[in-house]
């Protein structure tokens, strides 16, 4: 690897992951040749060689990074080949390929660029998303002689479960006690064994419910999915919070900051403000650590620690601050991060005056809430409704996540945000659904599934579930 | 209880500790995991049933005369919640979940950290304990002369010979 940059950023050891990122290969950045690994994304590998700027903004010029570094919010769009608009965070490197930092809205490409003709496929069952929940509906079905398509957008299947380092909670039957990144292996592996089609760096970017038709995009080529049933596994998306500054590179959604550590083997800063103390922050703190980099302190605007409290005592026994009652009020920098300033909140969320506090940091972190993925489901006509306890809009379903579409289902975070044992079984609860439609008896299983639903969600912490499901459940 | 959810640790009285006479004899298990969250592979994992628990959200409470010290909820536990505590010799030893790299070595002089990971004095790693094959994950066990200390020693700070 060229010593300079390169190494910078790279985790050398880890105490719980080992990086296997394959062979190297060169492509082109703005003239500048940059040693990748075959593993990486173009994001991810220009990042480790310390290039954090990839666009520019349209009308005022400000430097854009990556922001959530799995395909959703489009800030690392670049250049690629004279093509613009590429999400670059999730379009694996290639040796020879041109990168280009992107100014403004991007023009139209100028050399040739080649599509290839659009194809057709005719489906029983497809799935939009390889995450736990859409996985562990792929399995059920596969398991009851049903093959269904899966598309995923991200280079790996696994969804945000590859990524959990840390030692899973509930009970036995859900894998409690083994790491999220085995589960995840695990699922991955029967997919495979079980010979279940799949369709990765495949984005569904439209649905149209005159035709029931799902638009698809792979690399270069349009797909057009005709399926009898589709079930939607399209987990959420790093909610954004106003702050002055918010834009810079260097503030990453946590989740971000959690690709790049625990898959791609890359540190994310050197010294990192979190901004959140719900079970995201806290753990991703916690990876932080683990992955070597310092975490300067937790801010959370709410009076209390909002994730499980032994997430938060691990972190304290490191020596790290949470500070309650306390956001972030902006960060400051020229091309990356360089400080950034909190301020105190009364118990009605008003800024303290004169509480203002200034951290030395090179990266901020946002663990402000998940978003469900919905807009395909909105395209495709699904009746929507607000849940602040299901962290936003979320389709109407049955108890049996049937939306208010006979032929379209739901399963997982973009149901509504809550964890992956509860996606896992939502995902089989919606095949089963679907099963029973096609006339295969799964009645038994139905009830089951959600009874073991119902065990998970009967403590405090699922109480705010259940009041959410209340809103958007008809029947 | 103390109002853990601010500021992110326990006081010790928040906690229930066993009698010295128990803890003179062998290892017990001392838990810290005091919120109602759906979890118990703690309560799974106890060979003798000395972890008791209402219901998946329940919290877990050792039975310190039943514990035998075998370390299993130390290792299994996802929140990191659970140490083991024994007093020998006039010694106080508490055995620690760690995940972090450096690992320190066995003989090693390390500072004994609090809740809130400042340092309240200097021990020896008397074992080191692995727990997972493909990970460093250990559970560490430290040495030190003031046993009064078993109550608040809940982290260690490896010292790097730079
Ligand atoms: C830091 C952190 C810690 C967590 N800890 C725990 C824990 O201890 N225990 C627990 O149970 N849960 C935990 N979770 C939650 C858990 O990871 C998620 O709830 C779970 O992954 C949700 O599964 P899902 O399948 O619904 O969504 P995801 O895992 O998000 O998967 C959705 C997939 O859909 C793909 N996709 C989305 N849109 C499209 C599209 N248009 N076209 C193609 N593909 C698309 C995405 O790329 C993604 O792979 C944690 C989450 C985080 C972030
Ligand atoms: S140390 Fe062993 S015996 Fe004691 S509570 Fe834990 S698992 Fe049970
Ligand atoms: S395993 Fe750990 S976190 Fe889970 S209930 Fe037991 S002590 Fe608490
Ligand atoms: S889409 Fe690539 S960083 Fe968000």
């Amino acid at each position: 690897m060229n010593k300079k940059g390169a190494g910078m950023r790279e985790i050398k050891s880890h105490p719980i992951l080992h990086f296997d990122r394959g062979g190297q290969v060169e492509f082109s950045f703005e003239g500048k040749r940059i040693t990748a690994y075959q593993s990486e994304t173009v994001a991810m590998a220009l990042y480790r060689n310390g290039i954090n700027v990839f666009s520019e903004s349209s009308k005022l010029h400000r430097p854009r990074g990556m922001f959530c570094a799995i395909g959703k919010c489009s800030s690392c769009m670049m250049r690629v080949n004279g093509v613009p608009n590429v999400r670059t965070c999730i379009l694996p490197v290639r040796s020879n390929m041109q990168v280009e930092r992107q100014h403004g809205l991007g023009e139209k490409p100028s050399g040739v660029v080649h599509f290839l003709s659009p194809v057709e496929r005719e489906e029983t069952v497809t799935i939009i998303g390889g995450g736990p929940a859409g996985l562990s509906a792929a399995i059920v079905f596969a398991e009851n002689g049903v093959k269904p398509l899966v598309i995923e957008q991200n280079p790996l299947l696994g969804g945000q479960l590859i990524k959990q380092t840390h030692k899973f909670f509930g009970s036995k039957n859900e894998g409690a006690g083994i790491r999220g990144i085995k589960i995840a292996k695990e699922m991955i592996q029967k997919v495979e064994n079980l010979g279940i089609p799949t369709l990765a760096r495949s984005s569904a970017f439209g649905f149209y419910p005159e035709t029931d038709t799902l638009g698809v995009f792979k690399e270069n080529q349009y797909i057009k999915v005709h399926s009898n049933y589709y079930l939607f596994a399209t987990g959420a998306a790093e909610r954004m919070i106003p702050f002055e500054g918010n834009d810079l590179p260097g503030v990453f959604g946590a989740g971000a900051a959690q690709t790049m550590m625990n898959i791609f083997g890359i540190k994310p800063g050197n010294r990192v403000l979190m901004v959140g103390a719900g079970n995201v922050g806290l753990i991703i703190s916690y990876q932080l650590l683990q992955a070597g980099v310092e975490v300067a302190g937790v801010v959370e605007a709410a009076p209390r620690i909002g994730g499980y409290f032994v997430h938060a005592a691990k972190l304290r026994r490191f020596g790290v601050p949470i500070l309650t009652s306390t956001t972030i009020k902006r960060a400051i920098g020229v091309a990356r991060v360089e400080k950034a300033v909190t301020v105190s909140l009364d118990d009605k969320f008003n800024e303290i005056p004169n509480s203002e506090k200034e951290w030395g940091i090179d990266t901020v972190c946002l663990s402000t809430g998940l978003i469900p993925s919905v807009t395909l489901l909105a395209q495709a006509g699904c009746k929507m409704k607000y849940s602040p306890y299901l962290s936003g809009y979320v389709p109407i379903r049955n108890k049996n996540l049937m939306t208010t579409k006979e032929n379209i289902f739901i399963a997982g975070d973009v149901s509504g945000v809550e964890e992956a044992s509860t996606a896992i079984l939502e995902g089989q609860l919606a095949a089963y659904s679907i099963l029973k439609k096609m006339g295969k008896d799964a009645a038994l299983q139905i009830d089951e599934t959600r009874s073991e639903l119902e065990k998970l969600r009967s403590g405090p912490f699922g109480t705010k579930i259940l009041k959410g499901l209340e809103e958007v459940q008809y029947e | 209880m103390s109002d853990y959810l601010k500021t992110g640790y326990l006081n010790t009285s928040d906690l229930e500790f066993p009698d010295e006479s128990v803890v003179k004899q062998h290892f017990v298990a001392v838990t810290e995991c005091v919120q109602e969250i759906p979890c118990n592979p703690c309560v799974e994992s106890c060979p003798v049933d000395a972890i008791k628990m209402e219901g998946i959200n329940g919290v877990p409470h050792v039975d310190f005369k039943k514990c035998i010290g075998c370390g299993n909820c130390v290792a299994v536990c996802p929140g990191l919640a659970m140490f083991l505590v024994n007093i020998k010799e006039g010694k106080g030893r508490v055995s620690l979940p760690y995940e972090m790299l450096p690992l320190p070595n066995k003989g090693d002089t390390v500072n004994l950290l609090g809740r809130k990971g400042k340092i309240v004095g200097a021990g020896t790693v008397i074992s080191i304990r692995q727990i997972e094959k493909d990970t460093t994950s250990s559970i560490i066990t430290v040495e030190f002369d003031d046993p009064s200390l078993i109550k608040v020693v809940r982290n260690v700070g490896v010292i790097r010979n730079e």
